[in-house]
């Protein structure tokens, strides 16, 4: 036997999940968030995120993670002002 | 030492002297006897060995997961309905190379329920991973635990070791108990290279993608594919330290003979007393022991029966709507490779007896048919 097949923990967020997105991603209008995080509290996955930065209202918007998103568009059924699209993917 | 004494207690004193660490049983006929043994054997004080009673036979082997992942070396036993239970688990004990070795004694599938011996219940798992032994009376099954844990924890690959219920494990005979001391001399210590331990965490087990399965797949399909090599060296080793011969396959009975009677198991036993008694009339007749389902000993085979005319397969179970399991081995073995006539016989299941009468009669039987596959029940 060579190949190793015990892992270190903490070693999951290594493997790129994102890959096993079938068709559709999330993309989240800056300009339109405002900040109040539904997405981030309802994504399975806890791959939106805070970024720290101002939109031009000074809203604190958010951003997603493709490393590791499925795509299932929870996010944006949860944003009350429809800030994020579900995009098609061409692989 | 030479004791007389049943087939289980054999077994028990047998996996004593190997020196376990956890055992993990549930009860089932007709294997009972034998965790109830190893169960006295600790209560009198006369085993050290972890023994875990679980509510199942699934538990029982999920706990020698956890306890084959820390490095301990691990035993279970078996049967029919109970083996069934356990099936998800073996798959995983496989795939996580984990070197645990299980005794099933050997029982038919429900339904309809019935707890006498054919052999239907250990192959199902035949696709699952492990290296699958078969004894032909109770000193070679107990010889092949020997064997097994040997093999398992040089190949990081489990074993079953198989005999057939009541047959063998209700059976009194001779049997010759290897010395703990011995044991030793051919089976040193396991170390597992890597082991679950609270000061290193490691993740056993671990979920893989479609990116990095496949090749793990194929390495347990190469590395058990290569196990018969070292089985075959074990058992010369085993020849050396102990004095008795075990072999993948074994032929008895007339060397110019051009009919050959395959089997697995005790009912070699009776083949072997049917071939000697038509050998004495001067029928050309042999008989071939296969000790190893899996790795399969295909080209061992092939070298040594390829060139008969007439190759009569008996098998106590069957692929059903198909044929029986060792006959269709044998088949795809011989593919474009012999011009035997090869026919399969299905043949004391569910606890039929098989006669030496039974065994004449179907060679005759399988000279004249045109079937693949015959049941022959009286």
């Amino acid at each position: 036997m060579k190949i190793l097949l015990t892992a270190k923990p903490g070693t999951t967020s290594l493997v790129k999940t994102g890959n096993w997105r079938e068709s559709h991603y999330p993309e989240i209008d800056h300009e339109k968030c405002i900040g109040c995080g539904q997405c981030e509290l309802a994504c399975p996955e806890g791959i939106c995120f805070k970024t720290g930065e101002q939109n031009s209202k000074g809203k604190f918007f958010y951003e997603k993670d493709l490393d590791y998103c499925k795509g299932c568009g929870i996010c944006a059924e949860v944003c009350p002002v429809k800030a994020i699209t579900m995009r098609e993917e061409k692989k | 030492m030479k004791k007389i004494l049943e087939g289980s207690r054999a077994i028990a004193e047998t996996v004593r002297n190997i020196g376990i660490d956890v055992i993990s049983a549930y009860p089932i006929t007709p294997q009972t006897h034998i965790v109830e043994d190893l169960a006295k054997l600790k209560a009198d004080g006369e085993a050290d060995y972890e023994y875990i009673r679980t509510e199942s036979e699934f538990a029982a082997m999920s706990v020698l997961i956890g306890a084959a992942a820390t490095g301990a070396r691990t035993y279970t036993a078996t049967s029919s309905q109970g083996l069934l239970l356990m099936t998800e688990v073996l798959f995983n004990a496989a795939g996580m190379r984990l070197p645990i070795v299980m005794t099933d004694a050997n029982r038919a599938i429900s339904g309809p329920i019935n707890i006498w011996n054919d052999q239907q219940d250990a192959v199902t798992m035949r696709d699952a991973g492990w290296i699958m032994l078969y004894g032909e009376d109770n000193q070679e099954t107990c010889d092949l635990h020997i064997l097994a844990y040997k093999i398992a924890e040089k190949c990081l690959i489990p074993v079953v070791v198989n005999l057939d219920g009541f047959v063998l494990t209700h059976t009194v005979e001779q049997v010759d108990i290897a010395e703990a001391k011995l044991i030793k001399k051919y089976l040193p210590a396991f170390k597992a290279t890597e082991k679950l331990d609270v000061k290193n965490p490691l993740t056993f087990g671990a979920f893989v993608t479609p990116g990095q399965y496949m090749e793990i797949r194929q390495e347990l399909h190469d590395d058990l594919r290569a196990s018969k090599k070292v089985m075959a060296r074990e058992m010369l080793d085993f020849k050396k330290i102990f004095g008795r011969k075990l072999s993948l396959v074994e032929y008895y009975g007339a060397k110019d003979a051009d009919t050959v009677v395959v089997a697995m198991g005790s009912v070699l036993g009776t083949i072997k007393e049917a071939v000697d008694e038509l050998n004495k009339v001067g029928k050309k007749v042999g008989v071939v022991k296969i000790s190893s389902l899996r790795p399969f000993p295909a080209e061992e085979l092939l070298k040594l029966i390829g060139s008969k005319k007439q190759i009569l397969v008996i098998d106590k179970s069957v692929s059903l709507g198909e044929e029986g399991i060792l006959s269709g081995e044998i088949r795809r073995s011989f593919y474009g490779q012999s011009k035997a006539k090869i026919v399969g016989a299905i043949m004391g299941l569910g606890g039929r007896d098989i006669t030496k009468e039974m065994i004449k009669q179907t060679i005759v039987t399988a000279k004249k048919t045109n079937e693949q596959t015959i049941f022959v029940g009286k």
